[in-house]
């Protein structure tokens, strides 16, 4: 009921925003629906919002799965640690907008120096956030594993996984928020089509309505994601947690 | 223990481990000890004086620095000074997976041998020290093991669920043929479930006594009092009691 009203609240303060400055800086929700309607209807908006939907579902991918691969290595392997800990220091100050440039540089203006572009800029933190979470490994439930001749996929599935849940869900929640801003800078610079394209279509229109009517949306679905996808599964995996721990 | 086929020996072994400051810390030095199958050997010393290392050698989680140690290839139950259960399973689920292919019947069986009935749906976080413990101990039972390994496990106890879990696992011991090592600092421990008792002392460690325990297990713990006297140099805990010690 709160989030209702607040939401309620944020649209009110749009209204006013907008009466108070203008349609020229800030048009007016209506105006906003108006153009998410038309661009709904004429099947530009469900294209440009699937593509960018896919860049995000695969960059995320990409950038989950090598980075907690690289992760769980450093977390397990002090001296590939200490080799790779530099790398990943300069990695992880390298701006964003940095990679994105060199990526479409070095691999030219195609789908793939995206997708590369946009998985190398979650990579770093996947990497530095699973590989605390192998160093958190309790090595005593490992004994016990060998003690009982637990098998590798046993071990992987009963004693490693339930206690990298919480480093893996952490690593999805901050990687699905800060993937969706890089794909549409990612876009905005280097791809025909896209939300981002959209948007810096607006831009150099200066059409505030096209720009609102497409980033709304947008957010919308990722905290639908975040809401209903990520935060369950999290839940689902530190349910145990409830039992008394 | 002449005549009898070697279970476990142990030849000339030698365990350092390295400190920061670079030295190393010898626990084992040309150790050499020989267990006899299928008997209860208490490893009794000091805190810090090698007894866990030597379980820990024993059951292949750490390896000798120097020497051998030859263990026909089994099937090992051990419990840990911690009760170490996965604290995002069921009590019914750490026994299973410790003991896979354990049927229903036999994983009640195993629950119960330990006073553990209604308690397999619970999480190890809503059970007491005492009750973990159990839990540990009916997990290394249920994997029907050959070697049987116990470090401290009734460390951190009262005095009351110390006695009735000695008693219960005295009863499981007697129940089923198998080789035990247990490491205790507690004298009453060792010579009321062991058949023989080794004192370890020294560093690095030695073996300083070996006591043979001939007396059945059930008049054990009547005798305790009696039982003491055999090991005048080492120190027993008054506090522990006499009667009732609940081995039997």
């Amino acid at each position: 009921m709160i989030r209702l009203v607040s939401l309620c609240l944020f649209v009110l303060a749009w209204q006013l925003g907008a009466l108070a400055l203008g349609p020229q800086h800030l048009p007016a929700p209506d105006q906003v629906t108006a153009t998410f309607i038309a661009e709904w209807s004429s099947g530009d908006m469900p294209m440009n919002l699937g593509l960018t939907l896919m860049r995000v579902l695969a960059g995320f991918s990409l950038a989950m799965a090598a980075g907690s691969a690289l992760g769980l290595a450093l977390g397990r392997n002090a001296a590939l640690d200490r080799l790779v800990d530099p790398w990943l220091v300069i990695a992880l100050n390298t701006p964003a907008l940095v990679v994105i440039i060199l990526a479409y540089v070095w691999g030219g203006l195609n789908e793939t120096s995206a997708l590369v572009a946009i998985a190398l800029n979650k990579f770093p933190n996947a990497v530095v956030t699973l590989r605390e979470g192998a160093r958190a490994l309790d090595p005593a439930l490992d004994e016990m594993a060998q003690v009982f001749a637990f098998s590798s996929w046993k071990r992987w599935r009963n004693v490693w996984l339930p206690q990298l849940a919480p480093y893996f869900a952490a690593a999805a929640r901050g990687g699905l928020a800060l993937v969706w801003k890089i794909v549409l800078v990612v876009e905005l610079l280097g791809r025909p089509n896209g939300v981002g394209f959209k948007m810096g279509m607006a831009f150099q229109l200066f059409d505030l309505r096209l720009l609102l009517a497409y980033a709304l949306p947008f957010v919308a679905l990722m905290v639908l994601a975040e809401t209903f996808v990520l935060r369950p599964a999290e839940r689902a995996a530190n349910g145990w947690r409830g039992h008394g721990a | 223990m002449g005549g009898a086929a070697m279970a476990l020996e142990i030849q000339a072994l030698s365990k350092s481990f390295a400190r920061k400051n670079g030295s190393a810390r010898e626990v084992f030095r040309d150790f050499s000890l020989t267990l006899g199958e299928g008997k209860v050997t208490a490893l009794l010393g000091p805190s810090g004086g090698g007894k866990s290392t030597l379980l820990r050698l024993i059951a292949g989680l750490e390896q000798p620095t120097a020497g051998a140690l030859s263990a026909p290839a089994r099937r090992i139950g051990m419990a840990f000074q911690e009760p170490r259960l996965l604290p995002w399973r069921s009590v019914a689920d750490n026994l299973r997976l410790a003991a896979p292919g354990l049927s229903e019947a036999a994983l009640q069986a195993a629950l119960a041998a330990f006073e553990l009935d209604g308690r397999g749906a619970d999480y190890p976080g809503q059970l007491s020290l005492g009750l973990a413990r159990r839990v540990a101990l009916a997990r290394a039972f249920a994997v029907e093991p050959d070697l049987l390994l116990l470090d401290e496990p009734f460390a951190s106890l009262d005095l009351g669920l110390h006695r009735r879990l000695r008693a219960l696992l005295a009863q499981r011991i007697a129940a089923r043929a198998m080789t035990v090592v247990i490491a205790t600092h507690d004298l009453d421990d060792a010579l009321l479930l062991a058949d023989e008792v080794i004192f370890l002392g020294g560093v690095p460690a030695q073996v300083e006594q070996r006591l043979q325990l001939d007396m059945p297990r059930e008049n054990r713990d009547e005798n305790l009092t009696k039982l003491r006297t055999l090991a005048p140099f080492y120190p027993s805990s008054p506090s522990k009691g006499d009667a009732n010690s609940g081995a039997a």
